[in-house]
């Protein structure tokens, strides 16, 4: 009874918001544009043979950065700035009647816009073949499922970081500039720009206790058939997960406390 | 068109755009340290690129440097002026608000560019410098005025061009109503400035060079520091960014005609 009315809620939330995407559809095209900057960086990897000294081939290398652009087409979060929006105009207080989460309206928000930048990502991808025929490959069922696990688990550590930070709207007005801070460590650390092999040793050290490089590196090494552990990144992943939730119930239940809606 | 009364209206632009940022001073305190950090990031990243290789695309990791310092100083005058002004046309076109603009009696490109400031830019531009400083000394170039007046022109003129290219994209607001994300586009593709040109494969320096002139906004700059660039390059800068800011004045005039206001 219980699991049917939240599938129905579910359900109901992605049709809603898969259709108000579908609105956008140019601008999701355009966003999922805005997503080639690893096909630059890998034009500066392969133009000057950067790759020679990590040992990693110009065929494998353009696959990695491929599977780079599709992990973070497929975890972006923008969860704090509708968040902020909404705080900020005071749309936050109808949603704090019903009897539903506001985040899960917000999530449900990210994976309709998941599944209408998913041709887009295709045609990118289709493009990108045509310039590098010779790294076309097609990995085996089984990794091909298991690096779309991690990319769901990679989003869902994005997501949840965002909402702690998203959950900040309720102390200060801007929280956005302190995501826009916690952008810098995930684009330079998460192996968007570098696969985290090249990395020097004194990074590589300690990046692996922190969450970057499980949010691009691991998924697109993954999916793109380099070398990578496959069972210990995915349960540093859910380790990340269980991590951060607990911390995001406390940081919600503070915060809906602190919350005063506009005019009181 | 009196010079004596812009300016006047300049002068109260800034003190209420700077009256209201003010406000939140933290967020500067926290804009700082992404700027700060954004730097770092785009260093690190360079030193992975040096890690083995000497050169990439013929600079040294010195003089790559100094077009780190140009891009930080750039961005920082992105952030201070186009930024906040120029997405906010967007929010104009799309609540109708732009009537009460072009209702005023003044030039409503001045002063749809210039009406707000985000003071936080500025540390990023005094960022830019002090690394634009040590860049000076470690490469031990030599100060003379024929050098201060040719880096003067091309970063003014790099400024011409960047604002060019963001007033445009603005601009098509008018026939597309939500461009929010071709300015995600223009970001990512601007943030190969970060690079020396000569990295990057053949046909996408003629991208860069023809379709999007990134090329001329931090390449050629740094190469007048350096000593290295020829004549013929600075006046082709100079002549792209007359044409730019010309084009993007008629664009203006010609887009206002398409704009009708939200009721009619």
């Amino acid at each position: 009874m219980i699991s049917n009315l939240i599938n129905r809620k579910i359900f109901t939330l992605l049709k809603v918001q898969y259709s108000n995407m579908l609105e956008y559809r140019v601008e999701i095209a355009l966003w999922a544009i805005s997503g080639i900057i690893p096909f630059f960086m890998l034009n500066i990897w392969t133009n000057n043979n950067l790759n020679e000294s990590i040992n990693i081939s110009d065929v494998m290398l353009s696959r990695y950065f491929l599977c780079a652009f599709f992990v973070r087409q497929f975890s972006v979060v923008w969860v704090v700035f509708s968040f902020e929006e909404d705080s900020l105009l005071g749309k936050v207080s109808p949603y704090l009647i019903q009897p539903l989460n506001p985040f899960f309206r917000y999530f449900a928000q990210h994976l309709a816009e998941q599944i209408t930048r998913f041709p887009f990502a295709l045609i990118i991808a289709f493009f990108f073949f045509i310039f590098n025929p010779e790294s076309i490959w097609i990995p085996n069922l089984g990794i091909l499922l298991l690096s779309i696990v991690s990319t769901f688990l990679s989003f869902l550590i994005q997501f949840l970081i965002q909402s702690i930070v998203a959950c900040l709207c309720f102390w200060t007005e801007k929280a956005s500039s302190i995501e826009r801070l916690l952008f810098i460590p995930t684009l330079f650390l998460s192996g968007l720009l570098a696969p985290v092999v090249s990395f020097p040793a004194y990074v590589k050290s300690w990046i692996y206790l922190t969450p970057f490089p499980y949010l691009i590196d691991f998924p697109a090494n993954l999916l793109s058939g380099n070398e990578t552990n496959i069972s210990g990144g995915l349960s540093m992943q859910i380790l990340w997960i269980f991590l951060l939730f607990p911390l995001f119930k406390k940081i919600w239940s503070e915060g809906t406390k602190k919350y005063t809606a506009m005019g009181s | 068109m009196n010079l004596r009364k812009y300016i006047k209206v300049y002068k109260k632009f800034l003190h209420t755009s700077l009256a209201s940022e003010l406000e939140y001073k933290t967020n500067i305190l926290v804009d700082l340290i992404t700027a700060i950090l954004s730097l770092v990031g785009s260093i690190f990243l360079l030193s992975i690129f040096f890690q083995n290789n000497g050169y990439i695309g013929g600079w040294k990791f010195e003089q790559a440097l100094i077009i780190q310092a140009i891009y930080t100083i750039l961005n920082g005058i992105t952030n201070t002026w186009f930024n906040p002004n120029l997405t906010e046309i967007v929010k104009h076109i799309r609540e109708g608000t732009l009537d009460f603009v072009l209702l005023k009696p003044i030039d409503s490109q001045f002063f749809i560019s210039l009406k707000k400031i985000n003071p936080s830019g500025f540390l990023e531009i005094m960022i830019g410098f002090l690394l634009l400083f040590l860049c000076i000394r470690i490469n031990q170039i030599i100060l003379n005025l024929s050098f201060l007046t040719l880096s003067l022109i091309t970063i003014s003129c790099s400024i011409c061009i960047l604002y060019s290219l963001w007033f445009f994209i603005s601009t098509a607001t008018i026939w597309f109503v939500k461009t929010w994300n071709a300015i995600e586009v223009l970001r990512s593709f601007l943030y190969i400035g970060r690079f020396p040109l000569n990295s990057f494969s053949f046909s996408l320096r003629i991208f860069f060079s023809v379709f999007i002139p990134i090329a001329f906004i931090t390449t050629i700059p740094s190469e007048v520091f350096l000593g290295l660039s020829v004549l013929w390059k600075i006046l082709l800068e100079v002549i792209v960014a007359t044409v730019f800011l010309i084009t993007s004045r008629k664009f203006w005039l010609f887009a206002l005609k398409f704009y009708s206001s939200a009721s009619s």
